[in-house]
């Protein structure tokens, strides 16, 4: 079947292949994404790949983008080795790679305008090319009007287009489309497979590789590969497959493609007629209504459903489905109208109505890290399903919905449709009398979709649950009862599929569908009239495309990374006021709170003797800063009780007879009784206690007429660099260095990772971009932040602390300069290893705090450091800036003592920077 | 009794949960290992392991002998340099102290003639400077003893003798300080880093919304997080207090450890509800770590296990005063060290627990709130 009879070439595009696969074999664990295919991919063409999710569409399309390392076979795209580094770079500038999921490589805080001009960016192309190119895309994907909305706040279809532009921005030759249109309404597919359409009419050379799920779209295309389970089961145009399975449509045919085994249960799903069965209906809405801020996700809605009814709710992604169904289940409070269940209004609170309904979210939303069993049980547990009783219902849920043979697999490693299954067996497993479903299929493949619905309809119809539904597609929606076609937070129409069809004389649900929304459109006039054609015509002859040398430095790619994580820096306005005003706060709290300076002592006297004396011993006390007296002492019962409370640091105990042993010379013995929990405050008090008891001594035997006691060695004691033991003067320099390195790595450790864990690092990935240009664009952003902390916490310590710079201005400047290259680059390293979010937040945190505040000097001399800690302190950047900081602003230090430290730093900054260029993967694996 | 159940079972699904992230427990074991022992044992705020530095102008049998005596564990061997490398030693921080013993120091002691020891210290190493020339002065003048002639020796006898009785310490021994002070600080950290991903992980994977669809509580599910997390930081530290401060370091805890592990969770209830409720003020992991670090660097310096509360200003340690970490500081020192009884730290453990009830009453009012944010 392989490509037989060779289209006629469009428009003299190369015959020869786009790309080609052999014995290409990627395995995932136990799984085998794909197994041996062998694949020529005819160039110059639209090509379909078609499948169930999970068979190795999107493995297959991230080898050939070059995004994915290929573990076996070879695989040649556009005349090259792709497994080759440096053919692979050099290609990236002729293909664009749009990942699977909505707007998944576009960065939501960025404006449509700034995402397109990223990628712009990446490419190196000039400003005056930049700006016709995104105008003329903007222009022919109707997105003009949008342009300084964020991509977040799109709706899927909109996001998608925008995904396209960003693709097409540097004219490939080979476009990879994953599932582009999955998730969006009808109408903006129909308008998306246009715009495709007319890119290629104008670019013919173009070879154009899409994954799909929808049959329907399937049709279009010029030749498909069939897939399933890592093979390819058939190739050639839409036709021969029909013919050659002789099928009418394309789905059918694909089913008759799969296995034996697999196509062993299936049978279109039949649906009986509803009976109503009348009684209150099961759900009721009046005027339903929810703003944000000023945008109206659900506008006046209405309807009702009766019992055991399937209702189908029928629209895009965005268009107010999930919101709806969110009011529905009492998650969100609406902002205007009421919902009923059951005849109750419902309520955030209302635990009992929620009892008798079963809810399923659209994303995924259980928990990843239990096995299948776990899962269920937890559920059966907390809808107080009594302890047997629950374990006898897990096994029936096991095997009404097929999960045995997965039992006690983590949930994790399911295939999307398994996962489904399961979402409908804790949906289901308390018994609800309704269902709501928030696109239960979305994502499932075909012959699972039918089985799926096939629990639905046996719910429904034998045990007469009640089906309240949200799709987007058309042969779903065709089953239920009743159904309502939704679009920008308002119903368009409702009733049951046929007669909304005959209502619009439409051949079918599609166009019917589309003829209400292109309706709604005409009254809003959001959309605009198709693009004209002039805009497109004109492009041919535009100046200053860019030029294909790839260099492999590009301060230009630099520069659009950087550019990009800054734009998203200044977008999330409460994330930078933490980073610039956290710091700040801290320093003035620190800078009048941490302190060693030990004053204060509450003490008391426990004196025996009560003589003149002994009074005038305890009043050496009194009047200090140091001591504050609390109530005298009685007994040793109070002192040693007083003392276990915390109520006194020190209980100075004079004997009895203090006054008499004096007067005959006979050496009378007082005790300080300290509270040693904390050393270093008892031993500071203590010397504070001997120097009032000295002085005791000395007024004593000047009383007496006796000599002062004879020394045989006189000391003199000279505290270098801080006379007045003033604590700020040491403390306030270590707070600079304890916050900027603590601030900036928890402020870059997120960067790398975050765009791991959401996808945008596919960008990277198919970006002609190397990864030292890729980490420094993430680096600079932040490290102009931290500069930005490191000019005021400096400006604090002159100004409020009257802490000098008594040292070398240029040496603390550099010095500040480098260690935020260091801290930076710490968090840069972090952020590269962590494969999670919370990982990277956790180890940013534990990692740094102990080095910064225990090794670096702050507290304790680095000379007296010994063992792991001295060694710690060696490879930690704080430890050489404490250094430059206490140097310069009070030490007084130039160049000349503290040229090591600076540079140990630029050393370890640069240990971090590599380690980290070192770590980052360019590819998926 | 059924939320009871509930709050059970939600619980042991975050254990499971937890089991299953080599990372966590990993940075967990680190936490109450690693960093518990090691500044113990080194980075203690005392005159232990000070680094000198002798010029001995005389070199002299007596200066020799002092060279000699500064002895471990509060000095490391004394290192002779020349009279020329004072500045670039202190400037460098190479060492905290240099003594400079004159020339003729033996003679001028013979003769009974006093001679100047110069101590020069370096004062921005603020744990060491002011208590260290005190005791470089006890040791020379023990060793120059023999070498003295003596005039006057005879009418120095003491007038009044000072003694000193160190409570709960003996030794003042820092380790044991530092060694509490780190455990506190790791169980600051992992409470609220340990729930607050976790709420903000169910955030951002939507179970939450998926718990919230069923018949449960939204207290159920901060208090499921609540003992979870709670139990996980209790036995980490637990066998931490017992495996590496009590028999690793040799800390002889000195109160009863059934009052501790009662005092411990209080706090944790106080400090895994700041976790929760710092979750719920932000919108994204990002933001929580930016939110969430400076609160338990703040708790970690300024509770009063870094410095001495006393020392902070009067405004500051008020404020520290709606922060559980400065009672538990001070309940944990008192029953650790100084064999509190219940009678005197009750009024700490209540402060926590009220303090935690304003986080969970703070928290509930904004759980759903927070749902709605995630739009």
């Amino acid at each position: 079947m392989n490509t037989s009879a060779p289209e006629i070439a469009e428009s003299g595009a190369s015959l020869s292949s786009v790309a080609s696969l052999k014995e290409v074999t990627q395995r995932y664990g136990r799984v085998a994404a794909l197994d041996g295919v062998d694949l020529d991919i005819p160039a110059g063409r639209m090509i379909g790949l078609i499948g169930p999710d999970g068979v190795g569409k999107s493995t297959l399309l991230g080898i050939v983008a070059g995004v994915r390392r290929i573990q076996s076979g070879k695989v040649t795209v556009l005349g090259g080795d792709i497994a080759d580094t440096h053919f692979r770079n050099s290609v990236f500038s002729r293909v664009a790679y749009m990942p699977q999921g909505l707007g998944k490589n576009l960065y939501p805080t960025l404006s449509i305008f700034e995402n397109v001009d990223f990628f712009g960016r990446l490419f190196g192309q000039s400003r005056e090319e930049r700006e016709w190119r995104i105008q003329e895309l903007l222009a022919s994907t109707d997105l003009t009007p949008f342009r300084d909305r964020p991509a977040g706040k799109l709706s899927g279809g909109m996001k998608q287009k925008l995904g396209l532009c960003c693709s097409l921005i540097h004219d490939p030759d080979l476009l990879i489309l994953d599932e582009p249109t999955t998730g969006v309404d009808p109408l903006a597919r129909r308008q998306f497979w246009e715009l495709i359409d007319r890119i290629r009419s104008r670019r013919p050379g173009m070879s154009v590789l899409v994954a799909t799920a929808y049959m329907d779209e399937a049709e279009r295309f010029s030749w498909l590969v069939a897939m399933n389970a890592g093979k390819v089961l058939a190739t050639g145009s839409p036709e021969e497959l029909k013919r050659d399975t002789s099928e009418k449509t394309l789905e059918r045919a694909f089913i008759k493609l799969l296995p034996e085994e697999l196509r062993r249960g299936h049978k279109e799903p039949e649906i009986s007629p509803w009976q109503p069965t009348g009684g209150t209906p099961a759900i009721e809405a009046h005027g339903l209504t929810q703003r944000f801020g000023t945008f109206t996700a659900v506008d006046h809605v209405n309807f009702r459903i009766e019992r055991g009814e399937i209702f189908g709710f029928l629209g895009s992604n965005g268009c107010g489905k999930t919101t709806t169904m969110k009011m529905l289940t009492g998650l969100l409070p609406p902002t205007e109208g009421t919902a009923l269940l059951f005849g109750h209004p419902v309520k955030g609170g209302d635990v009992e109505t929620r009892r008798r309904v079963g809810f399923m979210s659209q994303a995924f939303s259980l928990y990843t890290e239990l096995t299948v069993r776990q899962n269920l049980l937890l559920h059966a547990r907390l809808f107080d399903i009594p302890e047997d009783a629950a374990y006898k219902r897990v096994d029936e849920m096991l095997a009404r919905f097929a999960l045995e043979p997965t039992a006690d697999t983590l949930a994790e490693s399911l295939p999307l449709g398994i996962r489904q299954r399961l979402s409908l067996a804790v949906a289901v497993i308390h018994e609800p009398e309704m269902l709501i479903l928030d696109e239960p299929t979305s994502g499932v493949d075909p012959v699972a979709r039918d089985g799926f619905w096939q629990l639905l309809i046996r719910l429904s119809r034998e045990n007469g649950v009640t089906i309240f539904l949200s799709t987007h597609f058309m042969n779903e929606a065709e089953r239920c009862d009743r159904m309502s076609m939704m679009h920008a937070g308002k119903v368009l129409a409702q009733g049951p599929p046929a007669q909304l069809v005959a209502e619009r004389k439409a051949k079918n649900l599609e166009e019917a569908f589309i003829g209400y929304l292109e309706e709604a459109a005409e009254k809003s006039g959001s959309r605009a009239a198709p693009p004209a054609p002039a805009v497109e015509e004109e492009s041919a002859r535009r100046p200053g495309t860019s030029s294909e040398t790839q260099s492999t430095f590009s301060l230009g790619r630099i520069w659009a990374f950087a550019r990009r994580e800054a734009v998203e820096l200044r977008h999330d306005s409460v994330r930078l006021a933490f980073a610039i005003f956290g710091p700040l706060l801290l320093m003035i709290v620190f800078g009048y709170g941490i302190s060693l300076d030990v004053e204060h002592l509450p003490f008391a006297i426990l004196d025996f003797d009560g003589t003149a004396t002994s009074r005038l011993y305890a009043d050496g006390f009194r009047g200090s800063i140091y001591f504050d007296e609390k109530r005298p002492l009685r007994s040793y019962d109070q002192l040693d009780r007083r003392l276990r409370d915390g109520e006194l640091r020190l209980a100075v105990e004079i004997p009895a007879g203090f006054q008499r042993d004096l007067r005959r010379g006979r050496q009378p013995e007082v005790s300080a009784f300290l509270d040693a929990a904390i050393p270093f405050r008892a031993e500071t008090a203590l010397s504070y206690v001997e120097s009032v008891n000295d002085e005791f001594i000395t007024h004593l035997r000047e009383a007496k007429g006796l000599l002062p006691v004879s020394k045989p060695v006189k000391y003199e004691t000279r505290a270098l660099f801080n006379q007045q033991f003033k604590s700020i003067y040491a403390m306030v320099p270590a707070d600079i260095m304890l916050l900027l390195i603590l601030i900036p790595s928890m402020l870059t450790a997120l960067s790398v990772v975050r765009e791991k864990e959401l996808g945008s690092i596919a960008n990277f990935y198919a970006a002609p971009a190397t990864r030292l240009e890729f980490l420094v664009g993430k680096q600079l952003p932040y490290i102009g932040v931290s500069l930005i902390q490191f000019a005021t916490l400096v400006v604090i310590a002159i100004l409020l602390f009257q802490v000098p710079v008594k040292g070398s201005w240029p040496v603390l400047l550099g010095g500040g300069l480098i260690y935020v290259l260091a801290s930076t680059g710490f968090g840069l390293l972090i952020s590269v290893f962590a494969t999670t979010q919370t990982a990277a937040i956790f180890a940013a945190a534990i990692i740094t705090i102990l080095p910064a505040v225990q090794f670096s000097g702050m507290f304790v001399p680095v000379s007296s450091l010994t063992g792991a800690a001295w060694f710690a302190a060696r490879i930690f950047p704080s430890t050489y800036f404490q250094a430059i900081s206490v140097g310069a602003f009070t030490k007084a230090l130039e160049i000349q003592e503290l040229w090591r430290n600076l540079v140990a730093l630029c050393v370890l900054a640069l240990i971090y920077f590599v380690a980290s260029v070192g770590l980052l993967e360019k590819q998926e694996h | 009794m059924r939320h009871l159940l509930h709050i059970f079972q939600l619980g042991v699904k975050e254990l499971l949960s937890l089991a299953r992230d080599p990372v966590l427990l990993f940075l967990i074991l680190y936490s109450f290992t690693f960093s518990v022992y090691t500044p113990s044992k080194s980075a203690v705020m005392d005159v232990v392991n000070a680094s000198v530095a002798v010029v001995d102008e005389d070199d002299s049998a007596v200066s020799r002998q002092i060279r000699d005596a500064f002895l471990l564990p509060l000095f490391l061997p004394a290192v002779r340099i020349p009279f020329s490398q004072i500045n670039r030693a202190l400037d460098e921080g190479e060492y905290t102290f240099v003594i400079d013993i004159p020339p003729k120091f033996q003679h001028d002691l013979t003769k009974g003639v006093t001679p100047t020891v110069e101590i020069i210290t370096d004062a921005t190493a603020m744990s060491q400077a002011g208590r260290g020339p005190g005791y470089i002065r006890k040791i020379i003048n023990k060793e120059v003893e023999p070498y003295w002639s003596g005039k006057g020796k005879a009418s120095n006898r003491e007038l009044v003798r000072l003694v000193t009785r160190a409570r709960f310490n003996p030794n003042m021994q820092q380790g044991w300080f530092v060694a509490v002070n780190q455990i506190i600080n790791n169980i600051s950290v992992l409470a609220i880093f340990l729930t607050g991903a976790a709420v903000l992980r169910e955030r951002e994977h939507g179970t939450v919304e998926h718990l919230l669809v069923m018949p449960l509580h939204p207290y159920e599910l901060m208090f499921a997080k609540i003992w979870a997390n709670g139990a996980v930081v209790v036995g980490a530290a637990m066998a931490s207090l017992f495996v590496v401060v009590k028999a690793a370091i040799g800390v002889p805890v000195a109160g009863s450890i059934w009052l501790f592990l009662e005092g411990l969770g209080v706090y944790l209830f106080s400090v895994t509800a700041l976790g929760i409720m710092l979750a719920t003020m932000v919108r994204s992991m990002p933001q929580f770590g930016l939110l969430a670090f400076p609160v338990f660097i703040v708790m970690s310096l300024l509770s009063g296990g870094q410095t001495p509360l006393e020392s902070m200003p009067i405004a500051l340690q008020k404020i520290m005063q709606f922060v559980p970490s400065t009672h538990f500081v001070s309940f944990s020192q008192a029953v650790l060290f100084r064999n509190a009884n219940f009678g005197m730290v009750w009024r700490d453990m209540l402060k926590m627990f009220v303090i935690g009830c304003a986080y969970v009453a703070f928290t509930l009012t904004r759980f759903r709130k927070m749902l709605a944010a995630i739009q």
